[in-house]
């Protein structure tokens, strides 16, 4: 569980042969029949870096945030309203000039995301427990309902995105296209996260989750840390709520609904917290599970329940764990 | 002016269902520690279960009496199978394992009674309404709500203040371990406490049937409102959810009520509607936000 031991060099096997598998994918799908694999590949790769963002300050902070989808969907109407002001060729607040290249988008849904973590983050980490969790669930509300009654954005209907945003040389509408963007920024991304998490950052992070008042007591402004690992955490899921924006071509209230929290977290929770790859892992249990049972039954929830039910009570650190309790016993 | 009044006992209406819900939840989370996101469930339990025994037999005492049946035994049995194992957890698996919770339960009610919501009218008896002032005729219905909420509040005050089972209660709120160490048998004042909690659950989810639709998904939409008024009132203080309980529902019914009418001032109307419906839904966040920067603990707790 500690991040040193996380991506030693006997891990480094196995992750080139999933990023391999990952790069081949699309063309498996297409040689199985099964094309839409590589959008549900797409979905799991968004919704994983959400939930390794909520991981940094969930796992390694140990601070549970119940109000991360907050971040998801200001990233995600970032995209859908400077794409909004880019058809309609008027500037935002007068001076902001609308716009549909993702170079600029995600940069500004990312930098949109960490203004707002900033905020949030550095009133609610005034409290601590129980507090916290509400007071993060409290501001998450505050946004959805102000999205919801800003009816120049779609208000309750959301904000169509008639085309993806534009990378030079690439076509976006391609779906393949698309998933191969968000695999690059996927990895990129983790890759930056595991500098992060095993960073002086990191590890202090980490002994402010086992004892703050030791990390305190070492002379450690344990208040700063915690804030900048919010405002990491709110970024990065700023990133994925710009990602999904363009994937759905569509943004909503829906993305900033408490449940979407709820899902992080359960993501989160079912690949295995404070790891690096437990997120990824979740978010593709969560996503192949939902599709899967839905597939089967209009009352797929009742599944998700008792699977979430049974892996809370009954596996001590998510699937990853259940995956290494295996490999030993084998 | 007698509009005003009619809001606010709307608001006063409202703020006692929340503390129906209120009571319970802070009371297991002051004791045993464990939030519990399945609270809402209970209301819905409470809520189906009534409606369809009143609706089949025509009786509403014995929808009544379903209603605290089938939720207090829902409730114990989510305390025996599930929350449990939680009493030790950290509040992460406990929010998961509610949100499970949830889940099964709403799609089992969808299971059983379908996607159509429940209606139901008011008994006969409390049907119409009588004049409280010279001027405001107030539905007889609601009026029995905060009646019987009051008197929900005197008992519970009673209850808690007064009976050694109070007593142990407010015991285990202030040093669990310490009650624990005494020698009192804990788990089984656990079931109790969830018990009952569970049983105003149900009550709250039965009366909210004939003013509000009886549908999958009520749950939740009261939940979050609920565990507002806990945090705000402060976790574990029966006296704080019931002020809390009160002054949010006021508050919101009245943002609702007047704040649409206030910017049509200034705004066009129907952009004044969804922007006033927006901000009054965000009030009682804000409420909250702003107790817990000033008092990181909430309004009434105890000790500090």
């Amino acid at each position: 569980m500690t991040p040193q031991t996380e991506h030693s060099s006997r891990r480094l096997l196995p992750a080139l042969a999933v990023l391999a598998l990952l790069i081949a994918l699309p063309y498996l799908a297409q040689a199985t029949g099964y094309t839409a694999m590589t959008t549900l590949a797409t979905r799991v790769l968004i919704y994983g870096i959400a939930a390794a963002s909520l991981n940094l300050v969930l796992g390694y902070g140990g601070m549970v945030s119940f109000g991360h989808a907050a971040f998801f969907g200001i990233g995600g109407y970032t995209v859908g309203i400077l794409y909004q002001h880019y058809t309609l060729g008027e500037p935002l607040f007068g001076f902001i000039p609308g716009t549909n290249q993702l170079l600029i988008t995600l940069p500004a849904a990312i930098v949109v995301s960490g203004l707002f973590a900033a905020a949030i983050g550095a009133l609610s980490l005034r409290t601590g427990g129980v507090q916290f969790i509400m007071i993060t669930l409290a501001f998450a509300q505050m946004l959805f309902f102000l999205f919801v009654s800003l009816k120049t954005y779609g208000g309750d209907d959301g904000l169509i995105i008639r085309r993806a945003n534009e990378l030079p040389g690439l076509n976006m509408r391609d779906k393949q296209t698309v998933y191969y963007v968000c695999l690059a920024i996927a990895v990129l991304f983790a890759l930056v996260l595991s500098r992060i998490i095993r960073s002086r950052f990191g590890n202090v992070l980490s002994g402010i989750r086992q004892s703050e008042k030791r990390m305190a007591a070492i002379g450690l402004p344990v208040n700063s840390y915690k804030l900048v690992a919010f405002i990491i955490s709110g970024m990065g899921c700023g990133l994925a709520g710009a990602l999904m924006a363009n994937f759905l071509r569509f943004a909503s209230p829906d993305m900033l609904h408490w449940t979407k929290s709820g899902e992080l977290m359960v993501m989160v929770i079912l690949g295995g917290v404070g790891t690096l790859f437990g997120p990824f892992l979740g978010a593709a249990v969560f996503i192949v599970l939902e599709s899967l049972l839905s597939s089967w039954t209009e009352n797929w929830q009742l599944g998700l329940g008792v699977i979430l039910l049974f892996v809370v009570l009954y596996t001590q650190g998510g699937v990853q764990a259940l995956l290494g309790r295996l490999r030993r016993r084998a | 002016m007698t509009l005003f009044l009619e809001q606010m006992l709307n608001g006063v209406q409202f703020g006692v269902m929340l503390f129906l819900l209120a009571a319970g939840l802070t009371l297991v989370f002051g004791i045993m520690g464990v939030i519990n996101l399945a609270h809402g469930s209970l209301y819905m339990i409470g809520a189906y279960a009534g409606t369809w025994i009143a609706g089949e037999t025509g009786s509403f005492l014995l929808g009544i009496l379903g209603a605290f049946a089938a939720a207090a035994l829902a409730g114990v049995a989510i305390e025996y199978l599930v929350v449990r194992r939680l009493y030790g957890r950290d509040h992460l698996d406990q929010v998961l394992a509610t949100f499970g919770l949830i889940l099964i339960f709403n799609q089992t009610i969808t299971l059983i009674f379908g996607r159509q919501p429940l209606f139901v009218s008011v008994p006969a008896i409390l049907d119409g309404s009588i004049e409280i002032v010279p001027g405001l005729e107030y539905p007889l219905y609601r009026l029995t709500i905060i009646v019987v909420g009051l008197l929900v509040a005197a008992g519970l005050y009673l209850l808690i203040n007064k009976t050694r089972i109070g007593m142990l209660v407010r015991a285990g709120s202030t040093n669990r371990d310490m009650v624990r160490a005494l020698g009192v048998d804990i788990r089984l004042l656990y079931t109790l406490v969830f018990g009952l909690g569970a049983l105003l659950a149900g009550l709250a989810g039965f009366m909210a049937g004939p003013i509000m639709a009886v549908q999958v998904g009520m749950g939740e939409q009261i939940l979050i409102t609920t565990f507002v008024v806990v945090v705000v009132g402060g976790v574990g203080s029966i006296r704080g959810a019931f002020f809390a309980s009160l002054f949010l529902g006021v508050v919101d019914t009245g943002l609702r009520a007047y704040l649409p009418g206030l910017l049509r001032h200034v705004l066009a109307g129907s952009e004044a509607d969804a922007l006033g419906a927006g901000i009054s839904s965000m009030g009682i966040y804000l409420i909250m936000a702003i107790v817990l920067l000033i008092r990181p603990k909430g309004l009434f707790m105890p000790n500090s």
